[in-house]
């Protein structure tokens, strides 16, 4: 079979957001970049799933140039080939992204059989792009998935509900935007960096379009004041610590 | 907790393993009222404390370095946090194979044990999971180990707190340091001032930023260095425990590989330099990890993880778990920077300091603020070594850049920097240029080592210059120095002298003054030059220079470049507070050129209408002589063994001056001569001392046979001195020659310095003091046509004629003690020089 992941590149933020003066971006200057967990997640899954029925992996971003540090990042997790679709570096909203990768899907010549996104982009948060291109090509899709199985010429996806699980059989093809949890990531090894590193990323430059969305500004909200409270000191303060533990859920019962 | 004081006795800022180890050996020295501030949570504030691979190497070059480092992994080990893996460093290439010898070598030197060469099949015995098959051969220390730092900090001030001696306050920000007439007098917090005499700046890469608000100097900057983790590793998981294998260090690809529970953490200094302004380090609110673990640029690290790949290949397999661009501190000169600033009192810098020093520097800095004697010494870190030109951040950034990717190389001793050079010239510098000098640096002035214009001479001196063989004696260095050296001993010759630092102590209390800096007597007639020691209170040696008494209320003090800011501290700091002595450096202002050998009277007295013979200007004399239109101080002495001045010029007629001395020279066969010649060859004949070599706080006139009748009139360091006599050595300097330089390759050495001195039977000696033996200086003796070496030797074998070796890459190579104490080899009686 094949899958197509795609992600996008983000700041890496730690403790405190800040913004750039215009309040048109989060202040990078300190920060590395990433994808979101969600993404990382699907990576990871479009990997297992290779791993585990044969076929091949595709990665693929929207972005500029400095965006392939992301994707040697998945194909260093262990997919198969990386597609760019560069920009200059400005926002593209969900419409204009998912219409982007419509056409680079359209234009890859591969059929494939799943479409994996991540859940929503930890910096926009739109949830559309999966939804969008889903539509656009005509595929059936189902959101926040946290387990994904490939039975049959179909898949079985398992979506949390309150109180148990939504489960979908989908045929294939189909979009999949998955959720954190849904698997554990594995950490890049030496090896796959350095395959990674020699293969070649494919290349495409989107038309741009313009943006429906346009972005005023970016606001940080207020921040939530967290409360230390010390339990004690030494051997005395455990039984406080267990009972901690024990609120938090911690220890199997 | 308690609430800030508005009054300390001293506060430390920052609570890395540097300020824990402040307070510690503060409190231990019997230190009260100790505030430890840092803007960061503890145990971790967030420094380069928090990220450090945490394992220790024990043999360093530089015995300073190498005495902190034994200090250090003794106090972790008494706090019971050091964990002894042993460790290797691994050769790749022929040339490091010979490097590993001579790091055996300078481990002896420093008295460290358990060092061994290994095969390769000896290597994989103990690191099983080693490519044995790319390496020639490794360096094994056995008391090489891993600490834990953070909980070293922790122990250590509690114990500080234990004592009541010590007050921490985390999370509290520094936003301003006062100063009143150049003292410290508090420092101002996020959380309120707090009045204090003494404040100590121990924030690594924060330091410059703190050092600044003072208006100080702290030359370092903040400079990445990678490290990953891998894991986990069933094969590391297999047995309990941190480490469990020797530390491997990749030291030709600049990397290591420490074992850190099931991970393998991989560091590597191989990559570009990359150089961090101390502004831009985050705060911590914003920082993603921590202030100091920055984010990984992978592109830097890839060719190290290659290098790993192929000495570890099962590294390959495992994931990357942690992955950072680590900051810690570099200075340009690569060694920590201690001590009080030179620009405010009261304010003292511990900086640019790895885990595996921390202990031991804070204890001698900590004696140093106590008692002013640390038991070791540490000028090669002092901060009052630096320069104003070595403050700038062109200079910082040139050097640290330069010197980041020789963090593990093979550095040549004599090697040359090769950024921000020509900072100072000399005012013959054009005319040195024409004559082909090859410049070496000294604290940014240019000195011609050689001149190629005498190249001609090594032909005509043939085998008596003492030509090397081996690439590596031969590197940084020409025969010619040593034609040079002949040349002179038989002609004159003229040696730029500008790089000496001078300073002119004036004032009524002048004399007084002089009195109490100097052992030797200063009260002594207008144009007389002394050559004296200083001590500190506790008669180590502080520095030796000479001071030439210009009237009743003036003495000139003439030091070596390299001293030249250290002395300069230590003279101002000393003056008198009621204002009756005052020092002007005048090292800017006054020019030297040497002139020195047979002819030389027949040089200078066929330039000045003065009387220059014996007679009329003396050996130890100095005068005011015109030449033509230039009116120069003139001073007999020499640190070449031959006849000749030094002559004094101001900078802007100093070019009149040497040719109008070349153009009187040139009768007599006037040949321009070098470094190589004045700093080592004709000085080792003479048996000369210099300090940072011979002379140095860890030993005293009496060990350095520098002994002269003690005056009646106090000095500083007087009472020490005189116990120091009372007593019989425990080292007695000497200089030795070398029998046979021939190596069991064949060919003949020449050795450069730093070497172990050994026993017949091979074993290191080592005085009741526990020092060993080792050269202190080494170079070719043309005249005599031996390599000499001087040496600190235990009594026993302080005797003429004792036959000993010295090892150099691995060889040992016979020597004789050939003077006990400041005979010269060469002309004993000084006839050259005052005839």
């Amino acid at each position: 079979m094949n899958i197509l992941v795609c992600i996008k590149r983000i700041p890496a933020t730690g403790g405190k957001v800040s913004l750039t003066a215009d309040e048109q971006e989060i202040d990078t200057r300190h920060l590395g970049f990433t994808v979101s967990p969600h993404e990382e997640c699907a990576v990871e899954e479009a990997v297992r799933l290779i791993e585990a029925n044969g076929g091949s992996s595709a990665v693929l971003t929207l972005g500029a140039e400095v965006s392939t540090e992301q994707l040697r990042d998945a194909m260093a997790m262990g997919i198969d080939r990386a597609i760019l679709l560069e920009t200059d570096g400005r926002e593209w909203d969900a419409g204009s992204t998912a219409a982007a990768i419509v056409e680079a899907v359209r234009a890859d010549g591969m059929n494939f059989d799943l479409l994996l996104f991540g859940n929503e982009a930890a910096d926009t948060g739109d949830y559309q792009v999966g939804i969008r291109v889903a539509h656009a090509l005509g595929l059936p899709c189902v959101t926040g998935i946290k387990s994904l199985e490939i039975k049959g010429g179909g898949a079985v996806a398992k979506r949390e509900a309150s109180g148990g699980w939504d489960i979908f059989e989908i045929p294939l093809p189909a979009v999949v935007t998955v959720k954190e949890g849904i698997n554990l990531p594995r950490y890049p090894s030496f090896q796959g960096r350095l395959k990674a590193k020699k293969k070649d990323i494919a290349r495409a430059k989107p038309q741009w379009n313009g943006n429906q969305m346009e972005k005023a500004r970016l606001k940080i909200p207020k921040e939530q004041e967290h409360q230390v409270e010390i339990l004690g000191n030494g051997p005395g303060a455990a039984p406080k610590a267990v009972e901690v533990f024990q609120k938090l859920g911690l220890f199997q019962k | 907790m308690s609430s800030l004081p508005n009054q300390a006795n001293v506060v430390i800022i920052g609570a890395g393993i540097v300020g824990n180890s402040m307070a510690y050996h503060l409190a231990r020295l019997g230190w009260k009222d100790i505030v430890l501030l840092d803007k960061g949570p503890l145990p971790n504030p967030g420094g380069s404390t928090g990220h450090a691979s945490n394992f220790i190497f024990l043999v360093d070059h530089s015995k300073e370095m190498a005495k902190f480092t034994l200090d250090s992994v003794a106090q972790y080990k008494e706090m019971g946090v050091f964990t002894q893996s042993g460790g290797i460093e691994v050769a790749r290439t022929k040339e490091r194979v010979d490097e590993l010898k001579r790091r055996v070598a300078s481990g002896k030197s420093w008295g460290i044990d358990g060092l061994h060469i290994l095969t390769p099949a000896e290597v994989k015995n103990l690191v099983p999971f080693i490519n044995e098959k790319i390496i020639l051969s490794g360096f094994y220390t056995e008391g090489i180990g891993t600490v834990d730092s953070l909980r070293a900090g922790t122990i250590m001030r509690e114990r500080a707190q234990a004592m009541g001696a010590l007050t921490v306050f985390p999370k509290i920000e520094i936003t301003g340091v006062d100063v009143e007439n150049g003292r410290v007098r508090g420092v101002r917090t996020t959380q309120g001032n707090i009045k204090a005499e003494t404040v100590i700046v121990c924030c690594g890469i924060w330091s410059p930023r703190i050092a600044k608000m003072a208006g100080a100097s702290i030359p370092l900057t903040p400079a990445v260095h990678q490290m990953v983790s891998v894991g986990p590793i069933p094969l590391l998981a297999e047995k309990p425990g941190e480490i469990n294998y020797p530390i491997v260090r990749d030291v030709d690809f600049n990397s290591y590989e420490r074992q850190h529970g099931s991970d393998m953490e991989v560091g590597s200094y191989d990559h570009r330099p990359i150089l961090m302004d101390p502004d831009d380090i985050p705060p911590i609110e914003k920082a993603a990890l921590s202030p100091t673990e920055m984010p990984f640029t992978q592109d830097d690290f890839d060719p190290s993880m290659e290098r790993a790949l192929e000495l570890m290949p099962f590294l390959g397999e495992y994931g990357v778990r942690y992955a950072i661009n680590g900051l810690l501190s570099l200075t340009p000169d690569g060694f920590p920077i201690l001590g009080e600033t030179p620009e405010v009192k009261g304010l003292w810098s511990v900086s640019a300091i790895w885990i595996k020093e921390a202990p031991g520097i804070a204890r001698a800095v900590a004696e140093w603020m106590t008692a002013g004697n640390p038991e070791i010494d540490p000028s090669g870190s002092d901060i009052a070594r630096f320069y104003d030109h070595q403050k700038t951040w062109t200079h910082i950034r040139a050097r640290t850049a330069e010197g980041f990717n020789k963090t593990y190389g093979i550095v040549h001793p004599r090697e040359q920097w090769a950024s921000n050079r020509n900072v100072r010239l000399s005012p013959y510098y054009e005319r040195e240029k024409a004559l082909g000098a090859v410049f070496f640096e000294a604290m940014g002035w240019e000195r011609p080592q050689w001149y190629e214009s005498n190249a001609k001479l090594v032909a005509e001196y043939g085998e008596r210059v003492m030509h090397r063989r081996n690439e590596w004696d031969s590197r940084w260095w020409s025969p010619i120095i040593n034609a040079e050296h002949l040349a002179m001993r038989e002609r004159v010759g003229m040696v730029d002298l500008s790089a000496f630092a001078i300073f002119d102590v004036t004032g009524p209390g002048a004399l007084a003054y002089m009195q109490k800096m100097c052992v030797a007597q200063m009260d002594v007639p207008v144009g007389r030059v002394v050559y004296t020691p200083l001590l500190n209170d506790h008669g180590g040696i502080k520095a030796d220079l000479t001071v030439m008494r210009l009237a009743a209320n003036q003495f000139r003090v003439v030091t070596g470049a390299f001293d030249g800011m250290r002395d300069k501290k230590w003279f101002t700091d000393h003056l008198p507070a009621d204002g009756s002595a005052a020092l002007a450096d005048l090292t800017s202002a006054w020019s030297t050129i040497g002139v020195w050998g047979p002819k030389a009277r027949d040089l200078v007295q066929s330039a000045t209408e003065a009387d220059m013979s014996n007679a009329a200007f003396p050996f130890g004399t100095c005068q005011w002589v015109d030449f033509g239109p230039i009116r120069a101080l003139a001073s007999r002495i020499s640190y070449v063994g031959e006849l000749g001045w030094e002559i004094y010029v101001p900078f802007e007629q100093a070019g009149r001056l040497w040719d109008t001395l070349w153009e009187a020279g040139r009768q007599f066969g006037v040949l321009p001569v070098g470094i190589g010649v004045y700093g080592t060859t004709a000085r080792l004949e003479k048996s000369y001392r210099a300090y940072g070599n011979e002379l140095e706080q860890e030993f005293n006139l009496v060990e350095a046979g520098m002994l002269r009748a003690v005056k009646p009139q106090d000095f500083i360091g007087k009472a020490a001195y005189l116990k120091q006599r009372s007593e019989p050595p425990a080292a007695v300097l000497c200089s030795l020659t070398v029998d046979d330089n021939t190596s069991s390759s064949g060919i003949k050495r020449a050795m450069m310095g730093r070497e172990p001195i050994l026993s017949l039977d091979g074993k290191p000696l080592e005085d009741k003091h526990g020092r060993c033996s080792y050269v202190t200086s080494a170079g070719s003796a043309p005249s005599l046509g031996k390599t000499v070496l001087m040496s600190y030797l235990p009594p026993d074998y302080a005797k003429l004629g004792t036959k000993l070796k010295v090892e150099y890459f691995g060889d040992h190579f016979p020597v004789t003690v050939a003077a006990v104490g400041p005979t010269p080899l060469f002309d004993p009686e000084n006839k050259r020089m005052k005839g």
